[in-house]
């Protein structure tokens, strides 16, 4: 039944006019047509890939060597590009908001409705569907390699939860072209996006996308606390983990124990919203105060689960390039577990304005604050570890001096948010738009891209194009800087955000600024872009088949590049930290092993399940959007029956002989013989080779 | 050839993100002329308020000054290709450094607590402001997408303006009527969340007579960014005319008149329906306000019986049946799209 009491259709409530398209051609505004036009290019980028694929008969290989992929390593690229094509979205949703901004005093050309759908979608984007994906992705190709793994130690689960994010993502993007989004945040705070205020599809859109993504988080952080757990390599102690791992561990333990609140917050509104429960309604003993402190219980420690990766990675960077151990790593693991447990002690600061009392404020207050000393300890050790260093300003070092800059100064005013004496004037306004964004990108987008640039090369084979990467840095780094920082100063003088308006006309030079910023950053992303066609299209020249190109530090530098899909012909014994820079230090990183040290290696055979959920999920989630109750209860069904049937297939895995692996990595070996070591000048020249020559220690003391 | 490239992009990067930082500070301590900005406070609590913000800011740059001056020095004095600077590959601890490091935020956060307990507890919007006058008592009722005051002290109500006497505090109770809002007039005081069935409390005051910007900083739907009011503070006597004006000018709050009011309409919309021309532009001025509204809106949520969706004040199919209650139907602001069943 319809919410107004009508009875639903074989298409449940889908008729023409849930097609954004037909209302464009019925009523031809600005507005309309943008809005279609956003559904076009979807239906337009899905037709021009699925003619290319056929066009060059890709669709075998894409699916017996991707979608079926249990290899972590595939799993991984495949979150990567998912993020990035979603990335592209918000990335020009947030341009599309800030010119809306710029024209938008007294009017602007988008109607406040759609405004609405942006920043809903521009948020639930950028969290779900491209932080979250690029770290899962960034974490599944790496840490088994770094903590010398074969694989993840739930491989087919692995599947699963990039075939839920896929859903997810699937979901918002079908919002574009049949229906509408939620105008109610990434937050979808009810009573706003209860039946009573919003009866549209948008919420359902919104709950189904995030909870189907959650689940699949919620898997995804079980399987890499697992594998940490249980498939370290011999010798290799926790404090012998490379940083990056140690943060993926919190992380991980971030992601079991804070998806579950949003799971529980979506599924209550899902139960407000399709069988008239009252957990969140104005009625009947409902409270929305529940609602935001559930949600806030999962996304105050989802900003650290995306943040502490994000160090992770830094951590590992500024070693590598400062050519020198990392500065104070007990303090950066203890510092990484304060903050993980102390990210469950705060979320009350993001409504400090609900009316609690001075207590709980102060209470929440000073939890919030004492996060700002670990954070702090860990950047100057950062910065300790580039004292006395060799420092080479590539493409990563350029992301993390502006991270160094910028993040501060979101340091600096989350410091300010913690009090709740400012947050009462702040709050709600682009202060804290400007705030989050600034930890945020500096943080964990920087942080990312710069990791695609560092590890690129290991996953692939070849590098980066060095000049595109620097280009698109800077102008991410300045971009950044021009987009947000002169939001602080539109918030402080009393432009709330979320407003597709404004009447106030200082506003408008300072927002003409932002524009300017936010022009920089797609033009940074479009360079990205031109990065990775430019180095594709020069790979022969920057291929680094060694697997060394920088002179890393940790094992997967150890191996070939790209890995073998068992990554490790022989499971190395681990003695030290850096555990491959001491063994090069000491002419050990490619011993010649012993005869019959191969053994056979059994991997996972390929298997569907994961496409089999990704696909259900979605048509379930369509069936409950639109009221198609067939569609979903088929769907329902489909999850146990494969599973189940999954359950009689005893044949999942296959074994690589021994003489496979030997043969493979002695013509490796080989290959490491005859290449030429270089030293750290010429490490963008095509001489590297991925072997790295000891530089001499000239200068130190 | 490639290291020059890259130490001109260090240094250029370095210079004009300085220069950014800074012009962002001088933007926010300097500005500004508005009358809607703690920065530019008419009243005490949103002078506190600065100058709480102001010690904050300056607190943590010890802590972050460091940063800004250190990263470019230590980028440019251990650049690879400076073979003359000590190169120490090996040295990863010292425990005089970690002490610091550990320390000295430590020593911040705990001057930056007490700070944060003290201006807390003094500046709870809870509390009743010292006046050796009475209070003005004010019930705020948000609505979608308008502010109503009530004055029960009085008898009379507004949508769109709140009157007060500059030399006496305003007491304010507060509730919504649909979603949930935050009521900010910042240039006197912080915000507070109204919630349906609930009730928060707001102590506000200004220094002297003046008009301020009142606004909803909570999105609640299309009508959003015009869910503004003007605070308008006066003198002892204007206010006692105001009240004057207000009693025998306005229109009468009755159940029809509410039921009106409680639709998805802006201020604007609601002072062209039923608003009059001796009433400023955009304020509607009601008089004959029963005693029990405000506590009448607050026992809707309580009566132990679901609202049908069609009687939610807001809601999305409240307006659908209620619309014949306004003089003018044709103000009712229909919107487009994402809110139509």
């Amino acid at each position: 039944m319809n919410p107004d009491g009508t009875a639903v259709g074989f298409f449940g409530r889908l008729s023409w006019e849930s097609i954004p398209i037909f209302l464009a051609i019925q009523n031809p505004t600005t507005n309309e047509i943008i809005a279609a036009s956003a559904g076009m290019i979807v239906l337009v980028g899905i037709t021009v890939v699925v003619a290319l694929i056929t066009y060059f008969k890709w669709w075998g290989v894409l699916w017996s060597d991707w979608l079926t992929s249990a290899d972590h390593k595939k799993i991984g690229i495949m979150y990567i590009v998912l993020a990035l094509v979603m990335m592209a979205r918000g990335v020009l949703e947030g341009a599309i908001m800030m010119a809306q901004h710029a024209f938008g005093l007294d009017g602007g050309f988008l109607a406040a409705d759609h405004f609405a759908q942006l920043f809903s979608t521009h948020g639930t984007i950028m969290i779900f569907f491209v932080a979250m994906p690029l770290i899962a992705g960034v974490v599944n190709y790496m840490l088994p390699l770094q903590i010398g793994a074969r694989d993840v130690s739930f491989p087919v689960m692995n599947q699963i939860s990039l075939g839920l994010t896929a859903a997810g993502a699937a979901l918002i993007m079908i919002s574009l072209v049949v229906g509408e989004f939620s105008t109610g945040g990434w937050q979808g705070t009810p009573p706003y996006t209860g039946m009573a205020f919003n009866p549209g599809t948008g919420p359902d859109y919104w709950i189904w996308s995030v909870g189907i993504a959650g689940l699949g988080s919620t898997m995804t952080g079980i399987n890499f606390a697992v594998t940490i757990y249980k498939e370290r390599a011999p010798g290799m102690d926790l404090f012998r983990m490379p940083l990056f791992s140690w943060t993926v561990l919190c992380t991980a333990i971030i992601m079991i124990f804070a998806m579950p609140p949003l799971t529980v917050a979506t599924a209550t509104l899902a139960l407000d919203r399709y069988l008239d429960f009252h957990f969140f309604t104005n009625d009947l003993g409902g409270n929305m105060m529940n609602y935001v402190n559930l949600f806030w219980l999962f996304g105050h420690p989802e900003v650290y689960l995306l943040i502490l990766p994000a160090y992770g990675i830094f951590s590992e960077l500024v070693s590598t390039f400062s050519a020198k151990r990392l500065y104070g790593y007990s303090s950066l693991v203890y510092a990484t577990m304060v903050i993980a447990v102390l990210s469950f002690t705060v979320w009350l600061h993001h409504f400090f304005t609900m009316g609690q009392g001075a207590n709980v404020n102060i209470a929440f207050g000073i939890a919030s604050m004492c996060i700002a000393v670990p954070t702090g300890v860990k950047i100057y050790d950062w910065m300790a570890t580039m004292y006395q260093g060799r420092i080479r300003l590539s493409v990563p070092m350029i992301y993390m001096t502006g991270f160094f800059m910028l993040f501060t100064v979101g340091g600096v005013t989350g410091v300010m948010l913690a009090n709740p004496t400012i947050s009462f004037q702040v709050h709600n306004t682009l202060f804290l738009v400007a705030h989050f964004h600034n930890v945020i990108i500096p943080g964990v987008v920087f942080a990312l891209l710069a990791s695609v640039n560092y590890w690129f090369p290991k996953a692939f084979g070849y590098r980066l194009n060095e000049n595109w990467g620097r280009v698109s840095a800077l102008l991410w780094v300045f971009g950044f800087a021009f987009t947000f920082l002169p939001l602080y100063a539109v918030g402080l003088m009393g432009m709330p955000r979320r407003s597709v308006t404004y009447t106030d006309p200082t506003f408008e030079p300072i927002i003409m600024v932002s524009l300017f910023g936010a022009t920089l950053v797609v033009c940074g992303l479009g360079c990205v872009l031109a990065q990775l066609w430019v180095s594709y299209r020069d790979r022969d020249s920057t291929r680094v088949p060694v697997g060394d190109p920088w002179d890393g530090r940790t094992l997967e530098w150890s191996m070939s590049a790209p890995p073998p899909e068992y990554n490790f012909a022989i499971v190395p014994q681990v003695t030290d930290r850096d555990q491959f820079a001491v063994a090069k230090e000491r002419g050990e990183a490619y011993p010649e092993p012993e005869p019959g040290a191969y053994e056979d290696i059994v991997l996972p055979k390929n298997t569907s399940i994961g496409m089999i959920f990704c696909i259900a999920a979605t048509t379930l989630s369509l069936g409950m959007v639109w009221y198609i109750w067939w569609l979903a209860l088929i769907s329902v069904a489909v999850i146990p029956l494969a599973l189940i049937a999954r359950s009689f297939y005893l044949d999942t895995e296959r074994v690589i002989p021994a003489a496979e692996i030997e043969k493979e990595h002695r013509q490796w070996l080989a290959e490491v013989k005859s290449t030429k070591a270089v030293t750290r000048d010429l490490e963008h020249n095509p001489m590297n080779r991925g072997l790295a020559s000891l530089e001499s220690v000239e200068g130190a003391s | 050839m490639r290291s020059i490239v890259t130490r001109k992009h260090s240094r250029s990067a370095v210079c004009l993100l300085l220069a950014l930082c800074a012009s962002s500070f001088l933007l926010l301590t300097g500005c500004s002329d508005l009358n809607n900005s703690f920065l530019d406070p008419k009243g005490p609590i949103a002078a506190a308020q600065k100058t709480h913000f102001i010690s904050v800011t300056l607190y943590s740059m010890i802590a972050a000054g460091p940063v800004f001056i250190l990263v470019p020095y230590i980028l440019w004095r251990y650049r690879y290709k400076n073979k003359k600077a000590k190169y120490t590959p090996n040295w990863d601890f010292s425990g005089l450094l970690d002490s610091i490091m550990w320390g000295v935020p430590f020593l911040i956060i705990i001057v930056l607590s007490s700070q944060l307990w003290h201006s807390t507890k003094t500046l709870d919007p809870y509390l009743p402001l010292e006046s050796d006058k009475p209070a003005v008592k004010v019930q705020v009722v948000g609505l979608d997408w308008k502010w109503l005051f009530i004055y029960p002290e009085y008898g009379v109500a507004t949508v769109g303006e709140l009157a007060f006497s500059a030399d006496r505090p305003v007491s304010m109770v507060l509730t919504s009527d649909t979603v949930m809002q935050s009521f900010l007039i910042s240039a006197l005081a912080g915000q507070i969340y109204v919630m349906p069935g609930m009730q928060t409390k707001l102590h506000v005051k200004a220094d002297e007579p003046g008009v301020f910007v009142g606004e909803n900083t909570q999105f609640n739907g299309v009508g959003f960014p015009e869910q503004t009011f003007k605070a308008v503070a006066m003198t002892g006597d204007e206010f006692d005319q105001w009240v004057t004006k207000v009693r025998s000018e306005g229109v009468a709050l009755n159940e029809a008149t509410y039921k009106f009011l409680a639709n998805r309409s802006t201020a604007e919309e609601v002072y062209k329906a039923i608003g009059s021309s001796s009433m400023p532009e955009q304020v509607t001025y009601f008089n004959k306000v029963p005693t029990s509204l405000y506590a009448d809106v607050i026992a809707r949520y309580h009566t132990g019986k679901a609202i049908p969706l069609n009687e939610q004040p807001g809601g999305a199919l409240y307006m659908a049946k209620d619309a014949s209650v306004a003089t003018d139907p044709s103000a009712v602001n229909v919107p487009v799209r994402g809110v139509a069943p």
